[in-house]
């Protein structure tokens, strides 16, 4: 079983990728968070989320309150254990200066949220049948 | 146009990776290097060889898979470039030592060209079709 916690503050966003990944091909938890802090609170098991899982893939969004994406991406790649998790990054921003900062600070890799609901729905499954169907995903972030 | 760059010792299944990729959908150029330090000169040939994605085999002589992701991270000209692990070994050690490298993934290659088409084709819907690649201007 995949743990899968995504980082975005859109309620829309989230619900879509829920209802994508609950169709979707391959058995996986899902996990959301609003904003960067409630994030870095998930994966370190604070507060509200002291039973919380680690996770194995985290879909994050930029443009969010309080800590954005970029400053959760710095965070993850610092960490001791969560150094190596995947980190897909999943955000409206089409900026190519927003694509290549996040390549340079390792991200696994980019894709834009399509405004189209029947698009979102696809790249969602595509996403999953990538990550969760034929990649190996690292062992030692997992809890 | 998407530049691929397959750095693999196996000439074998470099041929067998070309002909998938020839397959796929997506109008891409791939160029292929035996092992790391071939891939090194590649590299730091010009700027027009830049390669957009890096499809990357673990064990080579020369100069490894591992020893090739951490020089290709650690250079400041080269580290946005998506870098995709592409092996036999299915070892946890080498999936680790990958991500912690900054692998952008690791998938073990399939024995069959069948099953390898079908991994070529999801790379190809996820990775050229789908996923934004860094451009520099």
């Amino acid at each position: 079983m995949i743990e899968i916690l995504m980082v975005d503050d859109d309620e829309g966003d989230t619900f879509m990728t829920q209802e994508a990944l609950e169709e979707a091909e391959f058995v996986n938890n899902f996990h959301v968070v609003r904003d960067g802090l409630e994030a870095l609170d998930f994966m370190e098991k604070k507060g509200d989320f002291s039973d919380a899982p680690s996770p194995d893939l985290i879909l994050l969004d930029i443009n969010m309150p309080r800590m954005n994406g970029h400053e959760v991406l710095a965070w993850v790649r610092g960490h001791s254990v969560y150094k190596s998790t995947p980190v897909i990054m999943l955000t409206t921003s089409s900026s190519e200066q927003d694509i290549l900062k996040c390549y340079e600070n390792y991200a696994n890799c980019y894709v834009t949220k399509p405004a189209d609901l029947n698009e979102f729905n696809n790249v969602v499954k595509i996403i999953d049948k990538f990550w969760t169907g034929i990649v190996k995903l690292p062992r030692n972030s997992r809890s | 146009m998407i530049h691929v760059l397959l750095i693999e010792d196996d000439e074998g299944d470099a041929f067998l990776l070309k002909e998938a990729m020839d397959k796929t959908q997506f109008k891409n150029t791939l160029h292929h290097c035996c092992d790391g330090i071939e891939a090194q000169d590649f590299l730091q040939d010009d700027e027009s060889s830049r390669p957009d994605f890096i499809l990357l085999d673990l064990n080579m002589p020369r100069m490894d898979g591992h020893e090739t992701l951490k020089w290709i991270k650690a250079n400041d000209d080269l580290k946005d470039i998506p870098v995709g692990i592409l092996t036999t070994s299915s070892a946890e050690e080498d999936i680790r030592q990958a991500y912690k490298n900054y692998a952008s993934y690791y998938i073990t290659k399939p024995t069959t060209f069948e099953d390898l088409q079908a991994v070529i084709n999801v790379i190809d819907e996820f990775w050229l079709r789908t996923v934004k690649l860094p451009r520099r201007s």
